[in-house]
């Protein structure tokens, strides 16, 4: 079973065995970050998640896997509640970010999306300089001292990878930067305001082959500080960037696992069949 | 074959091309055809042409000289001449021009049709004078001679020189005049009236009359009244001064008049003038046409008032309209729970954009100027009373009107700019942990200004074409001042003004001379194009250099 899944895998361009992981993850030594617990979520009537129980792991990758439309976007939204401004949407369930419930009416939405930071699919640059961009989350919290932006942003832009590309032309638009470059200072400005968790919805989805390996790289640099969770529907990025995998299927989280281990040897039937190419 | 050929050029799209370039064509014909004609009718007539004279021969009256300026020329069909004029055989027209003849005191009429068939020897003779006067309009004839208190100074060859070194002093005179009169005079009013207020402010408030401050007022007042007296001494000096010099000059027939030098405004002689001199001359009466003051029922002078009204209510108007519309675009857009009653509200929005506007006139006058302006006069201007300050036309209410009027266009060019504004900009700064309100004013707003921009060029561009509600809320045929002048507060909000677009239909329609009047009627639309053009291109300028801030990106 699993030298087929391997042949299958080399077939379709994973690697696995080169992905040099180190040693072999075990959510049982992992600390938790976010904890899901009986989860739903309906647009109205329509039910788009299913009863979901996950656990997502601090200082770790972890990601989504699913075909179009599975609710792995919607989910990832429920992390920062940006769901919140799409109407008719109505959660059941516990989201405890630390051990503290997301959804409760105590918590303000502002301050948790700046523990839970967020990078979109489409590269979104405010049509500002590049500074201004990076320095944006912190003028919001009322930081205009020079300095520090000064020093914030230089530090963002170097944990983005950035720096050197930009550091010549922070004063200008932010608009003439390529794709690639957009979608790091996004991520720039993400982390700018230090937060704990990094969502990133389909990061590289919308770039060329060049900019999604530096992104990949960013985001296994970028572990060391964050837990990211990653919505992807390129299964070999997945299986590059992530520690641990969750595979969603119409709304209902099939498995979740260490992603060589979801990989190599899929638990379940569907997600299989997922992995090897038989639908999605 | 053909059949063909026909169907391949069909499905090619060519039909197509070209009806969409027609159509394109079209419109810059109508344009710029529209541009021109208003442009050489009006600028065409501040060009001192040459002034000719005519031997005419009416039959049945004795032959006489004619001195005027052709203005005009039409070619008559048989049919339509009149039947005292004697047709030649096979004759099937008659050609005739519009002379420009001058001394309307003196004719009675200052424009004549002439026949060509009667008309002599036509000759230019050099020392034609065309003289700008303050009344009667203009004055053709020779020179023979300047006075003094009716005696002979100068004649002959020294009279041209002397009357033009008269007539400097003459004007230097009357611009020291208007000046006491206007300014001087006009700070003494002021000031007298304000004492005026004071005094019935005391009144109202029973104040009992041996008060001190009584005193106190007559004591200002005879100062004021002191001034005043000087000034009317200094003034009546002038007059006297002014009255000093006259020019003796001959009309076509013969006849000698007497022209007082304080009558005279201009005088040229565009017989010897070169090119040079005459376009040297045409820009100086182009420019006394923007900068003047009106005279003679708005046929004469300059539409200075009308500029300065035009402008100023445009500006006022876009003050007030462009923070309310973006205010309520911005809560309809963004606040409001968008259902039926939102829905409502912007298709009553829309439809306002398409009610009459002589309408919004209406509710001006009702509402700002009657209910508003009557309440203001009530509490705050109330020693005035009965004359009112704001419970009339004026300005304020004119501007408000407009802003009213158009108000619906920045509302939809806002909603639009809005609406525009990709979501993904919206959640980018919401994921950073921005509020709704602190998107909307860091990152919404000024990526949609460019689109409020537009929707302010497109209300100023509507303001200023507007008319009709105007004749009812605050413009006039002449005003005696300026809103703006350096009395405080200096801007006057209720101080009725004049506007170019009233003016045009006030020469067009309401003069006495309309041969005067038409090639005013032109040059003013001209202007008022011209201002529009100009409103218009700061307003592009501006959301030019905004745009170019929020560039969207390249790839």
């Amino acid at each position: 079973m699993e030298a087929v899944n391997q042949q299958k895998n080399a077939a379709r361009g994973i690697d696995i065995e080169s992905m040099n992981r180190g040693p072999k993850l075990n959510m049982a030594d992992e600390k938790t970050c976010i904890e899901i617990k009986d989860f739903n979520l309906f647009y109205g009537d329509a039910q788009a998640l299913k009863d979901i129980n996950l656990t997502i792991p601090r200082h770790r990758v972890t990601a989504f896997i699913g075909p179009s439309g599975c609710g792995k976007s919607t989910f990832l939204r429920c992390f920062n509640r940006m769901n919140d401004l799409i109407d008719n949407v109505n959660i059941q369930g516990q989201l405890l970010l630390d051990g503290e419930e997301l959804n409760s009416p105590a918590v303000n939405v502002s301050d948790l999306r700046r523990k839970v930071g967020m990078v979109f699919q489409k590269p979104n640059p405010f049509p500002k300089t590049i500074y201004e961009n990076v320095a944006y989350g912190l003028r919001l919290q009322g930081v205009n001292d020079r300095q520090t932006l000064d020093k914030v942003v230089e530090k963002s832009l170097k944990g983005a990878a950035l720096w050197d590309e930009v550091k010549d032309r922070l004063q200008s638009s932010a608009m003439g930067l390529s794709g690639g470059q957009q979608q790091r200072l996004v991520i720039a400005r993400a982390i700018a305001i230090e937060p704990e968790v990094l969502l990133l919805d389909e990061p590289a989805s919308a770039l060329d082959p060049l900019s999604t390996l530096k992104i990949e790289e960013l985001i296994y640099e970028l572990k060391e500080k964050y837990t990211i969770v990653i919505v992807t529907h390129n299964m070999q990025q997945a299986a590059r960037v992530s520690d641990y995998t969750a595979f969603m299927y119409m709304g209902e989280l099939i498995e979740f696992g260490a992603t060589d281990e979801l990989f190599t040897n899929p638990g379940k039937k569907q997600t299989e069949d997922y992995i090897t190419g038989r639908y999605g | 074959m053909s059949n063909s050929t026909f169907k391949s050029w069909y499905q090619s799209g060519s039909p197509w091309v070209w009806l969409n370039a027609g159509a394109v064509s079209i419109s810059l014909i109508a344009v710029i055809g529209l541009v021109l004609l208003i442009a050489v009718r009006g600028l065409s007539h501040f060009w001192p042409a040459d002034i000719m004279s005519v031997e005419y021969n009416e039959p049945g009256l004795e032959p006489t000289v004619l001195i005027g300026e052709r203005v005009d020329h039409e070619v008559v069909p048989a049919e339509r001449v009149p039947s005292d004029y004697q047709l030649k055989e096979g004759q099937i027209s008659v050609e005739r021009y519009l002379l420009k003849i001058g001394n309307r005191d003196q004719f009675g009429l200052d424009f004549r049709w002439v026949n060509k068939d009667w008309m002599g020897e036509v000759s230019y003779p050099e020392d034609i004078l065309s003289i700008e006067r303050r009344e009667w309009g203009h004055f053709y004839g020779y020179l023979l001679s300047v006075q003094q208190q009716g005696e002979v100074v100068a004649d002959g060859e020294q009279a041209w020189p002397e009357f033009q070194q008269r007539l400097e002093r003459s004007n230097n005179l009357v611009a020291e005049i208007k000046y006491i009169e206007k300014i001087e005079i006009g700070k003494i009013n002021q000031a007298l009236e304000s004492l005026r207020l004071d005094e019935r402010r005391l009144e109202l408030d029973n104040v009992p009359e041996d008060n001190a401050a009584y005193a106190e007022i007559e004591a200002a007042k005879a100062v004021q009244n002191e001034k005043y007296a000087k000034l009317q001494t200094r003034l009546s000096e002038l007059s006297q001064a002014l009255m000093r010099d006259q020019v003796v000059m001959q009309m076509s027939n013969g006849d000698e008049v007497t022209i007082p030098m304080s009558k005279i405004v201009d005088v040229v002689k565009p017989n010897d003038m070169n090119r040079f001199e005459k376009l040297q001359h045409y820009f100086h009466e182009v420019w006394k046409f923007v900068s003047g003051e009106p005279r003679e029922a708005n046929t004469e002078g300059g539409i200075f008032p009308a500029i300065f009204g035009t402008v100023m209510m445009v500006l006022i108007m876009s003050v007030i309209v462009t923070p309310f519309g973006v205010i309520a675009a911005i809560y309809l857009k963004e606040y409001a729970k968008q259902g039926v009653i939102t829905r409502t509200i912007r298709i009553a929005v829309n439809n306002l954009a398409g009610v009459p506007s002589i309408v919004y006139g209406v509710f001006g006058l009702g509402f700002f100027v009657y209910f508003l302006g009557g309440n203001i006069d009530e509490i705050f201007f109330q020693a005035k009373l009965p004359s009112p300050t704001f419970g009339q036309p004026g300005l304020m209410w004119a501007s408000l009107t407009l802003a009213i009027l158009t108000v619906p266009v920045v509302i939809v060019a806002t909603e639009e700019g809005l609406s525009r504004i990709p979501r993904a900009m919206r959640e980018g700064s919401l994921a950073l942990g921005a509020t709704k309100a602190e998107t909307l004013w860091r990152t919404v707003i000024p990526m949609a200004a460019p689109a409020m921009m537009t929707g302010l060029i497109l209300a100023v561009a509507r303001a200023a074409g507007e008319v009709a509600p105007l004749m009812m809320v605050g413009v006039v045929k002449l005003a005696p001042a300026l809103a703006v002048d350096s009395v405080a507060p200096y801007l006057h909000l209720d101080r009725q003004f004049m506007h170019l677009g009233f003016h045009i239909y006030d020469v067009g329609f309401q003069s006495p001379n309309v041969e005067a009047a038409r090639p005013l009627v032109y040059a003013t639309a001209f202007l008022l194009l011209l201002i529009i053009v100009v409103l218009n291109l700061t307003a592009i300028s501006i959301r030019n250099r905004l745009r170019e801030n929020f560039k969207a990106s390249d790839n």
